[in-house]
This record gives C-alpha cells, structure tokens and sequence, in this order.
C-alpha cells in the first residue's frame, strides 16, 4: 500500500520536473520579450507548473510554499488572460519568484520551516504587478488571503445548538440531469443533516401520451428538521445553482406568511430555469473552446520512473560481474590454457558483454545537465545583480548526460567558475562600451561528449585574464620568483595556486576566501582535470573534462612496497624508469628527479603510506609522473608496475571511513582488495612549503 | 518455580561465544551475520594498531579488527586456525578476528551481570556485562564501543 | 460491485494521492494525465464517476466535462471537478460545461468519497 511519504516523495520529485519546466518556460518567455507577441503555451506551461506545485504543497500543509505559489500564480494567470502585459521587469520578478520558490521547495524537501525563508518583498512585488490599479506597491501582507478549503460561512445568526425546520421547495430542470446529478442524490446529503421527509408533488404530470421524457414535471418538497445553519443546507444545492428552483424557509417564516419574510432566511429564489445550453455563444463560450483545442504537443519518449536505490544496486552487481570477470580471468591465465582455446574465446565474449552491461547500465544512472545548468543560470543572475553588470547567460549541449553523481559534484565548482567570470571575468557597461564591446556580457555554459569523457565549459566574452597582474601578485605573495619567465599558458594556471586571488577588493562574490585551486582539486577528486585559457580583451574559457561515470575507473596497478595499489590513470602524465644519475638528493630526504632539464620532486609512495621508514632505492623503481593542484608535476615512486586496467570504485567509508591519501578501494582478479590512491592528497604533506618557489631557482639551464 | 515453557522468547538472549587468548566472550547473535576462516587482509594505512586491514566479502569492504589487541590482550597472530566473526550493527560491517567459535547459547536476559568492578578499565570499557555459567565466565562485548567509529581517519 | 473512478490531473501527486484514498476505500480506480488522456481512458473502461482537474496541458478540464457531455458513450456520468480554484466564475463555468460537483484541494478524503458514493448512487 502507498505510504503518504511515498506521496511526499512523489511530490518532490514532480517538483523538480516542475520547477524545470517554469525556468524552461521562463527561459522561453525572455528569449521572445522583444517580440511583443508572447507564446500563450509557454504562459500556460509556466503558469501550470508553478499551479501543481501550489496543488500538492496545500496537500502536505506547506504553508509558505502554498502561500508564495499563490501570489505567483496569480500574476501568471494575469499575464494568462492577458490581463497584464508581460514586460522584461516582470519576467525578471518572474525569474526571482522561480528561484525563490526552488529554495522554498528545497527547504521543505528538507523538512525545514519554510517561514523564516519567505521572501515577503518579493510577494509584496508579486502582488504589485497581480493589482496593476492599486498604483502602488502592497505593504507585505499581514496574513494570507488563500484559503485552501471553503469553510461555509454563517448566513444566519441562530446558536446552531437550537433546531429548527426547513421546509425545501425544489424543482430540477434538465441541465441538471444533464450534468449527471440527481434529486435522489441531493436529497441523500439532506438525510445526514437532520430528520428529514421528502414528498412529490406530481400533479403537473401530463397523462402519459403526452408525455415527453426530457421534460421536467416533478416538484420536491422537502422538510429537514437539523440544528444545522441555514447555509449548510444551501450548501447542498451549491453545485446545482440555476440548474433548479429552490426555496428553503424556516417553517416559523412560512407560518408567519403574514409578516414580511425576515430577509437572511431566503436564500436563493430561482425561478429562471434556463438551461445553458438554450444560451447564445458568449465570449466566454468561445473562450472555453478555445481552452478545449490547446495544440497537441508531441508526446515525450516512453520511459519509466525506477528508484534510484535499484539502479545503484544493480551497478553493484554489475560491478560484481566485472570482478568475476577478472577472477575468471586469472583462473584461466593460471590454467595455462593456449590462446586458441575455446574457453579463452568464449571468455573474451563474455568481457565485451560484460561491458556493454557496465556501460548501459551507467547510461541509466545518466542525467541531463539540464538542471544543474538552470541552477546555474540562477546564479549567473543573482551574482550579475550584485555586481551591478548586465550579463546574458546561454548555455549548450544541457541535454548531455553525466553521471548523476558527477552532476551532483559539479555544483559547487561551476557556482565558483561562473561567480568568477561575472565578477573578474565580464567588465562593467562602461568599460564595455570603452572597448567597443555590447553593454551586456555573455557567459556560456556547454556541456559535450569528447571520446569517452564529458567536456563541461565555462566562456565569458569580458577582459581575459591581466597577466602582468596575475604575475605582480604571484611574485608579490612569493608564489614564484621575481625573475621567473613563465609562458602565457604557465601564468594562467598560476591562478590556480591556493589562495590566489586577483580582486582588489573582497566582493560578495567570488572572494569568500575559495580560490580556483579549490575548484582543481574538486575536479580531481573527480577524476577530471581543469584547462584554463585565455585571450586579452576577448574572454577566458575555463573547461572541465570529466569521466562518465564514478563507477569505475582506468587504473594502474602498482606494487608499493609488496601491496598491489591502483593510481587513476587520468592522473598520470607518463610514466618511466630514472636512470641512477638523474635521481639528485636536496637536503635530507628531497631526492629529486631531472627530466627533461626540468627537476621533478619524488615521493616513494612506500613511504608515504607507512610501508617503510626510509626511501626505497629509486633507481630500481619506477616513477609516475602525475600532475598536481600547482600544475608542477610530481613523480610518485612506486616499486613496479603490474597492469593497466579499468577497475570498479568500492567504498571504504561506509563500513570504515576515509583513509588519508586513499580514494576508494576495488577488488582485483584474485579477489584481494587494493587501495586506490588519490595522488593529490597522498603527497600533500610531504611536498615542502614554498617548493615551486625553490624548482624556480633551481631551474636547471 | 518457573518451568522452562514460562520463560517467554522476549527474556532469552541468544549469545555467540569465542574465545580471545584465553578469556571466553561473547556478543547477540543478532548483530552476526556470518562466521569464517582469517584470511589476509588488505593493510589499511594509518590505521589503528587493533584493525588488520579490509577483507572482500563478496564485493562489501569489509574492515578486520584484532579483538585481542582491541582488548589490550596482546596483539594476534592470525592464521589459518583464526577466526572471523563478521558483524552488522548500525549498517556498519566489521570482522572480528578471534580465536575459536565455542557455542551458540541461549541464556536469561536477567543472567547478564554488570560488569565486576575488579575488570581492568581497558576491558571494562569494552564490554557490557558478565555471564557466569558453571565455573566460566563469559564476556559479553559492547559491540559500539569495539568497532571502530566511521569517519576521518588522523594521520597516525 | 465496487465503483470504478476515473481520476484526470497532470499532478502525479496529485494522482497517487487520489489512488491512494479511493484505492483504501474500496473503489478501483482509474488515472489519466491530462484532458485528452482522460477522454480516451474513458471510452475504454467503464467508469461510474470521473475526477478531473481543471488546469491540465493539451485539454484543459472544461475540456473533458463538454467532451464528455457531448459524447455519446455516457454523457450523463457523474463528473467532480477537482481544483485549488474556489472562484465563483470558475464554479460557473465548470458548471455551465456540466460538471455535477466540485470539491477544492487540497481535498479531505472522507468528504471525496462520501461526495463520490453520493453522485454515484444509483
């Protein structure tokens, strides 16, 4: 049976389809506010969604959501009915109400009181543009208008206590028939009210040849004794409201016919008994039409809803099938079986199999970009209205697929990169016009398939990066020495030193003490790397290229010291065996490798993971060159290489918890687990403060 | 008297009892989950000296604590004739490694005693109460207490 | 017999809320997304009432009550209207279109179905 938290959960779901579909529709909305006509679909689709989720919010009593939903609603429904003229000012409200009604969502889905968050300025602005003649702007609202349930209200002022008899007169015309209700059925609900008799008076039935079915000839009399109000017992006939005659009287009145009827006792007096359908076409009628005839759109693609859980179990298994893989594998390698034989083919079928499960499967797990790219927009307008810059977001490619766990992990480095671009990236109108430019910036975000990899791109057409500013205050905070000569490419990835920041002053923006050397390592605990380019005068593209999936991963397996560890591919730039003369020792223990004319720093990963006290014989090891947050790269030194292959990501935190320097854990061929090295973090602490300072000076030439 | 039929299912514990050195133990059967032979484990950098590492079972990692050291008992040398006492509390799953299996039994819950103030505090903080049956005493392990907590590890 | 409802919102909360009430209390139930899902679903079971919203995409819930009205599989079956409107004009007009009763959301489950067994009743 479905649980109501099953509901909730449906219902938080439905929202997130619905608030993309209102930033969708929005989106639309703005891109034709210089058209004057806007499209009455995308009115309707907005207007719809921001409806739903009033309709569901009411059904869990989310009060605040209902409430601002409603004040939304209303301007939508305005602009709907043409009521109100869609300016771009009231999109932007628009825009604001979407957003402020996805952190309302988010903060009910959290189950968090909504009220400290609701903006009562906004709904003030709202209820300004839903009364275009109250001229002014509506002082936040004390209480809330929005009533979700018709509470009846008295028409009469008896105590109810006291009882009292109605007599009911009642004839049905044959719209009432016609719309499926029945006398029977009315004078049922009267039966619950109180003591109750109903007589029919036939004598207007004509003789039965002249008979004719549709018409009416029967009159109700009814008499209700309740202790109910007079208005509960118009109620009843509510829906049946000019599709009868009635007269409901107190008995005392109608005895008293001499005296004048007290007037709250009568309530409705029908006696007009024409059917709708006897009406002209009415504007309103035509009106309705044309609600009925909404164009058809094309239907979306078939698909089904399954629970996130099933499908991240089923990767498992997944997973598991690869090992197996692997197992059988090693079996057959250790049988010595030729590479002729049968069982070797067939085991070759099988591994193609394998991975095309694995790869579909990682295809369902796939999401669209689509809502993290939104999320985006949002904050490419809030942060443009901070700094007080016009900048038009547009975004690419939001329907390619990354994994859902990759997409989750992208936020907060893309909010990073796109607050930047705004703040450093786009100048101001002024300086804009200056340069010959548009008053309004863009930013793009795109998102591409690139062989195998997901290629996530941030561009902004401002100044591009000031490199001798970038320079003066990597030499100023010591970062690089002052006589270094460093390449466009090498001082735009100075940018990514920790703690490297260009502003002068600290905004509200980009300045909250993360710099981009924070968004690196994200992308790298990703999997992912960073590229960064720049042109003066033309803008800067910040690209992020990530794996497909957190599921597996391309390793190299490596002994350390007698433990079998997997290094991620992506982080590896090459790999190679230092010839004893290249290997150099710097004080104590900072051995150092040359390659190339460039001095590379080792680390024996040995050592680093507590294997051994002191540092292997290096040049009996083999060194993985790997790129580090600084982009100066760093030789890991490991004593032999087993194998590269694709190895499925297991998690050491649920029954351990995190492990310094280790990533995650998989399990290999002959069903032992190896640690998967997260390089970043493995050789932070033994990389001497200030050590790209020294590799500047110790340049060889 | 109470005969045994009186004794409800809700006042019966059912305990699996080992052996760690010398000393019998015991922890609910509940929070096992299986019982198997020691074999080596993946070493876990800047681990604490009591867990030996992870093992795989059946694609779960599963972390390995050496009960006896965890008791201040002496560090183990597992092999072969080890065992591992594979538990799950909280969604958490840890392998206890001790000596031997002896029994599974069922006992009062009243039989469970607090623990005797005589217990060194090493092995008083790890266990729950005491059983005395015929002339042994059993063990009976906090389970929380002896596994170790998720989250960040310190560089040891 | 148990009665069988039709149940026409583009809110699958919405919809799984009403399956659930009316589910509980012994009707079958029926659901549709939209108005011309709602139209078609109903020619091909044999509902004794149906639901509908008001707001839907592509037919609209005025829609479904004309339709339904003007159709000659059963032009008389009984028809709720189920919306967050409590607007005069609104209720008019469903009205005018032919609907039988209307009830608001969020909606009291007892009252739905005990408005359901009423309008239903033979």
């Amino acid at each position: 049976m479905t649980k109501i938290d099953d509901i909730r959960d449906t219902f938080f779901q439905e929202c997130d389809d619905l608030l993309e579909a209102l930033n969708d529709g929005l989106g639309q909305l703005g891109d034709s506010a210089d058209d004057a006509a806007f499209d009455d679909q995308t009115v309707n689709a907005v207007f719809r969604a921001v409806h739903s989720i009033k309709g569901g919010a009411a059904a869990f009593a989310l009060d605040s959501l209902v409430k601002f939903s409603h004040h939304f609603e209303s301007v939508l429904d305005l602009m709907r009915s043409g009521k109100v003229q869609p300016s771009i000012d009231l999109l932007k409200i628009c825009q604001k109400a979407a957003d402020h009604l996805t952190d309302l969502v988010a903060s009910a889905r959290s189950g968090n009181d909504q009220t400290g968050l609701y903006d009562q300025d906004l709904a003030a602005k709202l209820l300004a543009f839903g009364n275009p003649d109250s001229g002014e702007v509506a002082a936040p609202e004390q209480d809330f208008g929005f009533v979700p349930m018709i509470i009846p209200i008295s028409l009469d002022f008896d105590t109810p206590t006291d009882t009292s008899t109605f007599i009911i007169k009642f004839t049905a015309t044959y719209q009432l028939f016609a719309n499926g209700n029945d006398p029977v059925h009315l004078f049922r609900e009267l039966a619950d009210l109180g003591e109750y008799s109903v007589t029919a008076d036939t004598s207007e039935l004509p003789d039965f040849d002249d008979l004719k079915w549709d018409d009416i000839h029967i009159k109700w009399e009814i008499r209700l004794t309740t202790a109910r109000h007079l208005s509960d017992i118009s109620d009843v006939f509510e829906f049946v409201d000019g599709l009868c005659a009635l007269s409901i009287l107190r008995l005392e009145d109608e005895l008293a016919t001499e005296t004048p009827p007290q007037l709250p006792d009568i309530v409705q007096q029908k006696t007009a008994l024409i059917a709708p359908a006897a009406q002209t076409p009415t504007d309103e009628d035509q009106k309705l039409q044309r609600g009925t005839t909404e164009k058809i759109s094309a239907s979306p693609k078939a698909s089904v809803r399954v629970d996130l859980d099933l499908v991240d179990k089923l990767i498992n298994i997944v997973g598991e099938l690869v090992i197996n893989q692997a197992v059988l594998t090693q079996c057959i390698d250790d049988a010595g079986l030729p590479e002729s034989s049968q069982t070797r083919a067939s085991l070759n079928e099988f591994k193609t199999l394998a991975r095309d499960i694995q790869e579909n499967m990682m295809a369902i797990r796939a999401q669209s970009v689509k809502p993290l790219f939104q999320r985006m927009a949002r904050i490419a307008r809030e942060a443009s209205d901070i700094a007080g810059k016009s900048v038009r977001f547009e975004t690419l490619g939001e329907t390619t697929e990354v994994d859902r766990t990759v997409i989750e992990r992208l936020v907060d480095p893309l909010t990073h990169i796109i607050r930047n671009s705004v703040d450093h990236g786009v100048e101001d109108p002024a300086r804009r016009r200056d340069a010959g430019k548009t008053e309004t910036g863009c930013i793009t975000l795109s998102a591409a398939h690139r062989s195998g990899r997901v290629l996530i791109e941030v561009s902004d057409d401002g100044a591009g990066i000031n490199r001798p500013k970038v320079l003066e205050i990597a030499v100023s905070k010591g970062l690089i020495s002052a006589d270094a000569v460093l390449s466009d490419s090498e001082i735009d990835q100075l940018l990514f030193l920790p703690g490297f920041s260009t502003a002068k002053v600290v905004t509200n923006l980009s300045g909250r003490g993360v710099g981009m050397d924070v968004v690196r390592s994200a992308i790298q605990k990703l999997g992912g790397r960073v590229n960064i380019s720049s042109q003066p005068g033309k803008g800067t593209t910040i690209a992020f290229s990530l794996p497909l999936t957190l599921a597996v991963l391309d390793g190299m397996v490596v002994n350390v010291a007698g433990q079998t560890m997997v290094v991620p591919i992506t982080a590896i730039i090459e790999t190679l065996r230092p010839k004893a003369e290249d290997i150099h020792l710097i004080g104590a223990e900072g051995y150092v490798v040359s390659i190339r004319n460039k001095l590379i720093p080792i680390i024996d990963l040995g050592q680093v993971f507590g294997h051994r006290n002191q540092v292997g014989r290096l040049s009996d090891m083999v060194l993985l060159l790997v790129e580090s947050d600084r982009k100066q790269p760093w030789a890991l030194a490991v004593d032999g290489i087993y194998d590269q292959r694709q190895v499925v990501i297991k998690s050491l935190e649920n029954n351990y918890g995190h492990v310094p320097g280790v990533a995650a854990a998989t399990i290999l061929g002959d069903g032992k687990i190896a640690l998967i090295i997260d390089p970043e973090e493995a050789t932070e602490r033994y990389r001497p403060q200030g050590q790209m300072r020294q590799l500047q000076g110790l340049e060889e030439v | 008297m109470q005969s045994a039929a009186q004794i409800s299912q809700a006042d019966l514990r059912e305990l699996v009892t080992f052996k760690v050195g010398e000393q019998d133990y015991c922890i609910d059967i509940m929070s096992v989950r299986e019982i198997r032979g020691w074999t080596p484990a993946t070493v876990l950098p800047y681990a604490p000296s009591y867990v030996l590492g992870v093992i795989n079972l059946r694609g779960t990692i599963v972390p390995i604590v050496d009960l006896s050291a965890r008791l201040n008992l002496g560090r183990s040398e597992p092999d072969s004739r080890h065992v591992v006492v594979i538990t799950a509390i909280n969604n958490q799953m840890v392998g206890l490694l001790v000596n031997s299996v002896s029994d599974i039994m069922s006992v009062n819950r009243s039989a469970v005693q607090p623990v005797p103030e005589a217990a060194s505090e090493a092995t008083g903080a790890h266990i729950e109460g005491v059983i005395a049956i015929d002339d042994r005493m059993l063990r009976v392990i906090d389970l929380q207490v002896v596994i170790p907590s998720i989250g960040e590890r310190e560089i040891g | 017999m148990s009665l069988t409802v039709l149940a026409i919102d583009d809110s699958r909360t919405i919809r799984e809320m009403l399956r659930k009430a009316l589910t509980e209390a012994g009707f079958v139930v029926h659901t549709a997304e939209d108005g011309v899902d709602g139209v078609e679903r109903l020619a091909s079971i044999s509902a004794d009432v149906v639901i509908t919203d008001i707001n839907m995409p592509r037919m609209d819930g005025f829609g479904v009550i004309e339709t339904i009205r003007r159709g000659t599989e059963s032009p008389a079956i009984p028809i709720l209207v189920l919306t967050t409107e409590s607007a005069a004009d609104l209720k008019d007009r469903a009205r005018r279109s032919g609907a039988t009763g209307w009830i608001v959301k969020p909606f009291d489950d007892a009252k739905l179905i005990a408005a359901i067994r009423r309008i239903a009743a033979v």
